[in-house]
């Protein structure tokens, strides 16, 4: 009977040895929320991406090294709309820190803030992944990006009362920059509305929807679901005679599909950052979406 | 009540009650900031919108100016009012999926005779029947309770000799969030011992247990109890626990009327190498207090109607396990290709008596067993897998004749088994999948086949390390 509990209560006396606390600490789903922060925040915070540029968010594991960053942090900043259903509330469970649960002022979903697009009307996974909240790659409109910056400007002055009018000045100088960088972006960009795109997933109706581009056709029959030969077959049968077309996809999209589908359709690829590090010349969320510009204009002019 | 397990009991409950959980006062502190910021905001927002316009005025030149997105009013409402429709569930349903497993094997042997000389095998422990059978379906419900309890419960359905059988596989509740990185659980749950033992057997990569699984913990050390763990803070991942089971199933078989029949410890660490690769290693340790372990396996059905009862194990049983995984994946992408190595070894020491129905004599045993298997996803959907299993065992006493009856002597034999394996996976919710074994488990030599579906119907499941 002793040894029992002696075991276990020596378990239990490891537990009161306390977290050391220093700067404040947030976990971010994705590259654009973690390079959101640091316009909004500089040095005053350690921001950490669960996500890297070369992954796909879907398709994160609940790695050791993730439930390590989510105990400490203060802040959880994510896209949310089940983007991140298959990591996030497992890394949730595990990390047993109750500042970063949902209902919590250190709990952030920027979908929360935004409209989304894509909503299905039936829920049923022979449309494949389907969110049922809506297609969740609003990061592809940088309009998306001033909601997304008050919440996180919000949430930091909360947890970080100190640093509060700083978080808010550094906000509203960016959205002044912000602001005048998509009127430039829109200007340079005028050229490619009407334009048909076929992309490799659905992740870029955001961007279609700001910059006026034609989705034609997605080379995943569904998404989630890689495409088979004899749906690429229709597809290119589908999209024959267009002119202008372009295929589009983002740096961690499969390769292999797309090159057969240029290679048939003569379409010129496209790769696009599809956050912040997704390219070389993505290196923050200013020169991300002038990459994503200068990209599908240089493929236009061919 | 026996009085081992009171201390345990208030322990519990001293860090359930603990003022730690007490609605947090900076966080209410929070909240009145919050409202206070609201009305700070209105002004600011009013303030930001004229130097907005102010913008556009001089920018009016240029055309198509894109209007400024009107900020939504009340962004930080979110805070207080429940998780909104965009992220996570509408209603309060609970998240139900159901994992259809179904298989068609082939041996070259009679299933019903399987044994693995050396080792008592439990009562799940086994190469399955042959031909076309329904697998291992499960059905997993579990959501929050509140904002501090999680609980799951998973009930498995099989087929078995004419009849459907159901099993409480999960039943527990979880603590969400625990001031210092604790986390207590309790009900009926899978040991969180070595690599896979946590896992459910349809997140495993190959159809079947590995051999030591099946000879040490019957498949998988699943038992009534609790658990605490404890996760460091540091950046090195860095995990402990300790659970208290019951130990009423094979392998633990505790005496009846104990409270507390086995003990577990375990430490796990794991982290990231470059961009690409990850790692976690664990060691692990299992104290039970034996009382009745018996074959319960296939082997015990085979014996003619009306024989004596099988001979069982009393006494002090400890096994102590590493289990080591890598995965690889180029960029740290999983979707095109990856690769996960994985090795898991444990030896249990068992010492005291075995019992017949009419004879009993001491026994001392020592067995042991790994398993390495490398799995290799080449391009999407496609993954490749191999895998090497072997066991050891020795045993002495004072009645050899009753530790062969016991089917504890290894007969000069060291089981092992070679797997290969193949599988498709349309989605993340369904995967086919060839597997064939040379298995020696027995000094005969058996070829087996598998080909397995799983299907994941209904809430997404989750992509366990």
């Amino acid at each position: 009977m002793v040894k029992y509990f002696t075991v276990f209560a020596l378990s239990a006396v490891f537990f009161l040895s306390l977290p050391a606390t220093a700067a404040m600490r947030v976990f971010a789903c994705e590259p654009e929320w973690a390079a959101l922060v640091k316009e909004l925040a500089g040095d005053h915070v350690k921001v950490d991406s669960a996500t890297r540029p070369s992954q796909d968010p879907h398709y994160v594991q609940a790695r050791p090294s993730l439930i390590s960053k989510i105990r400490r942090a203060d802040l959880l900043i994510c896209t949310g709309a089940d983007l991140e259903a298959g990591w996030l509330p497992l890394l949730q469970r595990k990390g047993s820190n109750k500042r970063i649960l949902a209902g919590q002022p250190g709990h952030l979903m920027i979908a929360d803030s935004i409209q989304l697009k894509d909503k299905p009307a039936t829920l049923d996974r022979s449309g494949g992944d389907v969110h049922a909240a809506g297609n969740p790659h609003l990061q592809t409109d940088p309009r998306n990006m001033l909601p997304a910056a008050e919440a996180i400007m919000q949430r930091l002055s909360l947890l970080d009362s100190e640093n509060a009018e700083l978080y808010r000045q550094n906000l509203a100088e960016f959205t002044v920059r912000w602001q005048g960088a998509i009127a430039a972006w829109e200007q340079k960009a005028a050229p490619l509305r009407g334009m048909p795109v076929v992309v490799y997933h659905r992740s870029w109706v955001y961007l279609q929807d700001w910059l006026g581009l034609e989705e034609v056709a997605s080379l995943e029959p569904k998404p989630g679901v890689p495409p088979g030969s004899s749906y690429l077959a229709n597809v290119l049968d589908r999209t024959k005679g267009l002119s202008g077309l372009l295929i589009i996809h983002s740096q961690y999209q499969e390769s292999k599909a797309i090159n057969w589908f240029s290679s048939q359709s003569g379409a010129p690829v496209v790769l696009l950052p599809s956050t912040v590090g997704g390219t070389a010349e993505a290196e923050d969320l200013f020169s991300w979406y002038e990459d994503i510009v200068t990209r599908l204009l240089k493929a236009q002019g061919g | 009540m026996n009085p081992k397990i009171v201390p345990v009991l208030a322990l519990m409950l001293c860090f359930l009650s603990n003022s730690a959980w007490a609605e947090d006062p900076e966080i209410e502190q929070l909240r009145q900031q919050l409202e206070q910021l609201k009305l700070e905001y209105n002004n600011k927002i009013e303030e930001l919108e004229k130097r907005l316009r102010a913008t556009e005025i001089a920018n009016q030149q240029k055309p198509v100016v894109q209007q400024p997105q009107a900020v939504p009013e009340n962004v930080a409402t979110a805070v207080e009012s429940a998780p909104s429709d965009a992220s996570g569930s509408k209603s309060f349903n609970p998240d139900i999926s159901l994992i259809l497993d179904g298989r068609y094997r082939s041996f070259s042997q009679d299933p019903e005779s399987y044994e693995i000389p050396g080792f008592m095998l439990g009562a799940e422990a086994g190469p399955g029947t042959s031909g076309l059978a329904l697998g291992h379906s499960e059905l997993v419900i579990s959501a929050n309770a509140d904002d501090k309890f999680y609980g799951r419960f998973t009930l498995a359905f099989g087929y078995h000799e004419g009849e459907t059988e159901v099993e409480i596989e999960e039943a527990f509740f979880q603590t969400l969030g625990l001031n210092y990185g604790l986390t207590v659980r309790g009900g009926r749950f899978y040991s969180d011992i070595g690599y896979l033992n946590s896992q459910h057997e349809h997140q495993w990569d190959f159809a079947d247990a590995p051999l030591v699984y099946r000879a040490l913990f019957g498949n998988h050390l699943l038992d009534d109890g609790l658990q605490l763990s404890w996760l460091a803070p540091t950046d090195l991942y860095l995990s402990f626990g300790s659970e208290l089971f019951r130990g009423s199933r094979f392998p633990l078989s505790t005496k009846s009327g104990n409270d507390v029949g086995a003990y577990t410890l375990y430490a796990k660490t794991g982290g990231d190498i470059g961009d690409s690769s990850s790692w976690l290693a664990g060691i692990s340790y299992l104290d039970a207090d034996t009382g009745n372990r018996s074959s319960l396996g296939t082997h015990a059905h085979s014996e003619e109607e009306g024989e004596h009862d099988p001979v069982a194990f009393n006494g002090d049983s400890k096994t102590w396990g590493v289990d080591f995984v890598w995965k690889w994946a180029p960029n740290g992408n999983r979707r095109q290709r990856n690769l996960q190595l994985q090795y898991e070894y444990y030896r249990r020491k068992d010492d005291g008596m075995l019992t017949a129905s009419d004879e009993s004599g001491s026994y001392q045993g020592d067995q042991s067993g790994w398993y390495a298997q490398a799995v290799y996803q080449f391009i999407p959907r496609w993954r490749v897998g191999l895998r090497y299993d072997a066991l050891d065992s020795s045993a002495s006493g004072s009645d050899d004749e009753l530790i062969t009856e016991a089917g504890l002597d290894n007969e000069g034999h060291k089981p092992q088994r070679f797997s290969l394996m193949t599988d498709w996976s349309n989605s993340e919710f369904s995967r086919f999948r060839l597997q064939y074994n040379r298995d020696e488990s027995s000094p005969e030599v058996e070829n087996q086949w598998i080909l397995q579906y799983i299907l994941g119907l209904g809430a997404h499941g989750a992509h366990q390390y």
